[in-house]
C-alpha cells in the first residue's frame, strides 16, 4: 500500500516534471517574471547597485529577454547562482535562464543537458603581470609564480599552455578575484591569470593601472553565453532570437535612440522584419510583433550595452575586439531575420 | 642584660609607602616591569602595539566618507593627507550600509524588519531576564507568529491559522489524556498540529482570508540579504535547536530501544557531515528531487538545515551537562516520587543546563558565525554582499572596509551574546559544584 502510494506519488512528481518542462515560455509568461540567473557579482557583467537594482553586461541580456516576453525590462527575478549552483539551479527550474559568463564547452552541453543559445562575449585566459617585471610575452614566464583561481578551467588551461611551451611555473591557488587582487598587489604571485574581461577589470582597480601590463597571449577560448535547458527548443528560440535580434540591430543600424521612428517601417525589409512592421516573425516565435523593439529598447542593441557596462568609457575599458561585428573584423554575425 | 640601651616604648606611627610601590608606579612595577624578563615583555609588546597602532589607525582616520567610488575615494584622500597616504575607503560604507543590513528588502518597508527585530529582542528579554515582569512572556508566545508575519508579509490568517494548530495539538493532548493514558496523548497532541499544518492549515488562511481580507505586503525570500538573513537564519537556529537539542539528549539516555537508535543515529550523521554539505543538499538536491514549479523557499530550507544541524551539536551539549550530574540526583528524583517528565523538569535540567551554559552559548555563537556559510550557495549574507558591492565598478577592489564593517557588526552580536552567558552563569552560581 505504502509502496503504491510512493509509486503514486512519483508519478505526479514525474508528469508534472514533464508538463513544466514542455513550456518554459507558457511558464514564464503565467509567472509574469523572468527568472534569470546571473552571478552573485561580477565587474561589468552583473552586479546590484545601491538601491539593489542590477545592472551589467548578463543582466541586459535578462533584461531585453524579459522585455521581449512581457514588454517591461523589469520583470525579471534575479537569482545570484555560484559557480556551484549555477547548473543545478537552472537544470531543477529554479531559473528559467543562465546569462552568467558561463563558458560554452562541449560537456556543459551535451553532458550536463542544457542549450547554449549563442555567445555574447568571446573571452579569453589572460596574463596580467608588473611592468617592473620587465615581460612582454607569456612564454618568458619560465619559473614565474602564478596566482589562479581553484576549481575552474583556468586552472586547466594554465597547466596545458606552460607544458606545451615546456616552461615551469608554481602555482598560488586563490578562491576569489578579491583575494586574488590582494595576492597579486602583496607580490604573492608574479603573475596573476583569468578571463582577459576580469584581468581588465581587476587592473582598472589598481592605484596605479599603468605599472601593470596584460600580456598579448591569450591562452583558451572562452565564448561565454547565456543557455536554457535541454528539451525546450521554443523557449531557447526566445533566447537565442533576442540575443540576435540585439546583435543584428547593432549591424542595421538601429539604436535605443531611433528604434521608435525605424519602427514605424522604413525601406529596409530586414529592419521591417526585426521590429515586425513587416512579417510576422513574433507570431513564429509566440511573442507579440513588436517583441524586438521592446528587447532593444530595454538596454539599446549589442553595441550600446557593450559600450555603457564593459566598453571603453568604462573603468573597466574593454575594446571590442573578437567581440565586434563580422563586418568589423570581429566574430559577431546574427543569422538573417527572414 | 643591663647593656640594653634603648628599649621602643610606644608604636610607631603608619607611615605612607614609598612613592614607587603606589599608585600608577607602583601597579606598572609590579605588573609590567617586576623583573628583567617581565621588562624586556613589556617593552617589546608595547613596541608590537605601537607597530600595528602606527599602521591601523592612520588607516582608519586618513578616510574618506564623502567619495563615491573608489578612484575618488584615493583621489580624496592623497588631496587631504599628500600624495601616497593611504587610507580606508568608508564612502563604501556610507553608500552600502543599509543594503549590508537589510539586503534587497524594499527600502518603503524597512521599518517591518526593525519592528521584528525589535519584537525579537522584547520577546526574548523576559526569558533572558528573570527580573522583567512575567506578563511580559505573553510577548514571547506571540514573536513566534508576529515576526515571520512581519518579515515575509502576506496575509495575516497564514499565521494565525498556524498559531492554532498549537491550540489543536494542546486540546488534543489534553482531551486525550483524561481518556487514555500519557504516551498516547502525547502522541495525539504531536499527530493534531502536524495534519493541521500539512493539510488544513493553508486552505483554512486562504478561506477566510478570501471572507476577509487582512494582510500587508507580501516581500519575497529573494529580497532578504545582509544582516538581516544572518540574523534571522542564526534566531530561528539558536531559538529552535535548544529545545530540540534537549529532547535529542534524553532521547540518547532513554530506554526505548527505537528512539534511543533513532536519536543516536540523527545526531551521529548530522554531526558527521559539515554544514555546507548540508546547505548543498539545500540548495540543489532538493531542487533536482522536487517536481519543477514546486516552492519550497530557499531561505526555509536553509532555515531547516542549519537548526538541524545546531541540533545535533546543542544535544551533545546538553549531553555533557547530564553526564556531569552527580547520580544521586536522579535517584533523589525517583524517591520522591516524581515521574519522568517532572524529575527532568524540577530536577535534572535545570541543573544540567546550568552546566551546559559555556557550551550552549559557544554553539549558539557558532551557529550565528556559520550562517555566514550560505554566501556559497548563493544567499546573498553580508559576506556574499560584499562581493556583489565589489563587483561594482565603481568599489571594485576594495576589501577591508567591508570586511571590518562586517566583523564590527558580527563582534557586537557574538561579544554581547558571550556577555550574557557569563551573566547567567554568575546569576546561576549557588556555590557547589
Amino acid at each position: 500500500m505504502k509502496k503504491t502510494v510512493f509509486l503514486g506519488a512519483l508519478t505526479v512528481a514525474g508528469l508534472a516534471a514533464g508538463a513544466a518542462a514542455a513550456g518554459t515560455l507558457d511558464d514564464v509568461k503565467a509567472r509574469g517574471k523572468l527568472n534569470c540567473g546571473v552571478t552573485t557579482g561580477l565587474v561589468g557583467f552583473a552586479a546590484p547597485d545601491a538601491n539593489g537594482v542590477w545592472n551589467g553586461f548578463d543582466v541586459g541580456m535578462c533584461r531585453a529577454v524579459a522585455a521581449a516576453v512581457f514588454g517591461d525590462p523589469a520583470a525579471v527575478e534575479f537569482v545570484p547562482t555560484t559557480g556551484k549552483t549555477r547548473f543545478t539551479a537552472l537544470a531543477s527550474g529554479e531559473v528559467d535562464m543562465l546569462a552568467r559568463n558561463t563558458t560554452w564547452t562541449f560537456s556543459r552541453d551535451v553532458d550536463l543537458k542544457f542549450e547554449f543559445v549563442g555567445v555574447n562575449y568571446y573571452d579569453g585566459q589572460g596574463f596580467m603581470v608588473p611592468k617592473a617585471l620587465g615581460v612582454s610575452s607569456a612564454k618568458e614566464l619560465d619559473g614565474a609564480t602564478v596566482c589562479i583561481q581553484t576549481g575552474t578551467t583556468t586552472e586547466l588551461n594554465l597547466a596545458d599552455f606552460f607544458r606545451a611551451n615546456n616552461i615551469s611555473y608554481e602555482p598560488v591557488p586563490i578562491e576569489t578575484n578579491a583575494e586574488a587582487q590582494q595576492q597579486y598587489l602583496a607580490g604573492a604571485c608574479d603573475v596573476y591569470t583569468t578571463d582577459a574581461s576580469g584581468l581588465a577589470a581587476t587592473r582598472a582597480s589598481f592605484e596605479d593601472p599603468s605599472a601593470h601590463v596584460v600580456l598579448p597571449e591569450i591562452i583558451s577560448k572562452e565564448p561565454l553565453g547565456p543557455l536554457v535547458r535541454h528539451g525546450d527548443s521554443e523557449w531557447g528560440d526566445v533566447a537565442r532570437w533576442t540575443l540576435n535580434a540585439l546583435i543584428a540591430a547593432e549591424e542595421l543600424g538601429v539604436t535605443s535612440a531611433n528604434i521608435d521612428e525605424l519602427a514605424k517601417g522604413t525601406n529596409n525589409p530586414e529592419i521591417n522584419r526585426l521590429l515586425g512592421s513587416e512579417g510576422n516573425l513574433g507570431e513564429m516565435l509566440g511573442l507579440s510583433a513588436d517583441w524586438a523593439v521592446k528587447a532593444i529598447k530595454a538596454g539599446g542593441n549589442y553595441g550600446e550595452l557593450f559600450e555603457k557596462n564593459i566598453g571603453e568609457n568604462t573603468p573597466i575599458g574593454l575594446a571590442r575586439g573578437l567581440n565586434a561585428q563580422w563586418t568589423d573584423g570581429g566574430l559577431l554575425y546574427s543569422p538573417p531575420f527572414r | 642584660m643591663a647593656d640594653i640601651s634603648f628599649v621602643r616604648t610606644e608604636m610607631l606611627p603608619e607611615k605612607t609607602p614609598p612613592a614607587t610601590s603606589v599608585g600608577l608606579i607602583g601597579w606598572m612595577r609590579e605588573n609590567l616591569f617586576s623583573g628583567w624578563f617581565n621588562s624586556i615583555l613589556t617593552v617589546v609588546s608595547l613596541g608590537f602595539i605601537y607597530y600595528v597602532l602606527a599602521g591601523v589607525l592612520p588607516w582608519m582616520f586618513q578616510s574618506s566618507w564623502t567619495a563615491n567610488s573608489l578612484s575618488q575615494c584615493r583621489e580624496a584622500i592623497s588631496a587631504a593627507h599628500g600624495e601616497g597616504a593611504s587610507g580606508a575607503c568608508w564612502a563604501v560604507v556610507r553608500e552600502r550600509y543599509l543594503q549590508l543590513i537589510y539586503g534587497f528588502y524594499p527600502d518603503h518597508l524597512y521599518w517591518r524588519p526593525n519592528i521584528a527585530f525589535l519584537l525579537t529582542l522584547a520577546a526574548l528579554a523576559p526569558i533572558l531576564f528573570s527580573a522583567l515582569p512575567r506578563k511580559m512572556l505573553w510577548l514571547a508566545v506571540v514573536a513566534p507568529f508576529a515576526v515571520p508575519w512581519l518579515l515575509w508579509g502576506g496575509s495575516a490568517w497564514l499565521p494565525l491559522s498556524a498559531a492554532l494548530g498549537f491550540v489543536l495539538g494542546y486540546g488534543a493532548f489534553r482531551g486525550v489524556s483524561q481518556l487514555n493514558g500519557s504516551l498516547a496523548a502525547i502522541i495525539a497532541g504531536v499527530a493534531a498540529p502536524v495534519l493541521w499544518w500539512m493539510l488544513l492549515a493553508g486552505p483554512f488562511a486562504a478561506l477566510v482570508q478570501s471572507i476577509l481580507p487582512v494582510g500587508i505586503e507580501p516581500v519575497e525570500s529573494r529580497a532578504f540579504g545582509g544582516f538581516m538573513l544572518s540574523i534571522t537564519i542564526g534566531v530561528v537556529a539558536i531559538v529552535c535547536s535548544l529545545p530540540i537539542g534537549i529532547v535529542l539528549a534524553l532521547g540518547r539516555q532513554s530506554n526505548l530501544l527505537i528512539v534511543r537508535t533513532l536519536c543516536i543515529g540523527f545526531i551521529e550523521f548530522v554531526r558527521g557531515v559539515p554544514l555546507i554539505t548540508l546547505l548543498f543538499v539545500a540548495s540543489t538536491l532538493l531542487n533536482i528531487f522536487m517536481p519543477p514549479g514546486t516552492n519550497f523557499d530557499i531561505i526555509l530550507r536553509v532555515m531547516i538545515m542549519v537548526t538541524l544541524f545546531a541540533s545535533a551539536y546543542m544535544a551533545e551539549v546538553i549531553r555533557g551537562g547530564l553526564a556531569a550530574l552527580p547520580k544521586g540526583q536522579y535517584e533523589a528524583a525517583d524517591s520522591l516520587g516524581l515521574d519522568y517528565w517532572k524529575a527532568q523538569r524540577l530536577i535534572i535540567m535545570p541543573q544540567a543546563l546550568k552546566i551546559s551554559i559555556p557550551g550552549i552559548v559557544s554553539t549558539f555563537i557558532g551557529v550565528f558565525k556559520d550562517t555566514t556559510l550560505v554566501s556559497i550557495i548563493g544567499l546573498l549574507d553580508p559576506l556574499g554582499l560584499s562581493n556583489a558591492i565589489r563587483a561594482d565598478a565603481n568599489w571594485n577592489g576594495i576589501v577591508w572596509e567591508l570586511y571590518g564593517f562586517i566583523a564590527l557588526m558580527f563582534f557586537i552580536f557574538c561579544f554581547s551574546m558571550s556577555r550574557y552567558s557569563m551573566f547567567l552563569e554568575r546569576k546561576l552560581q549557588t556555590g557547589h559544584r
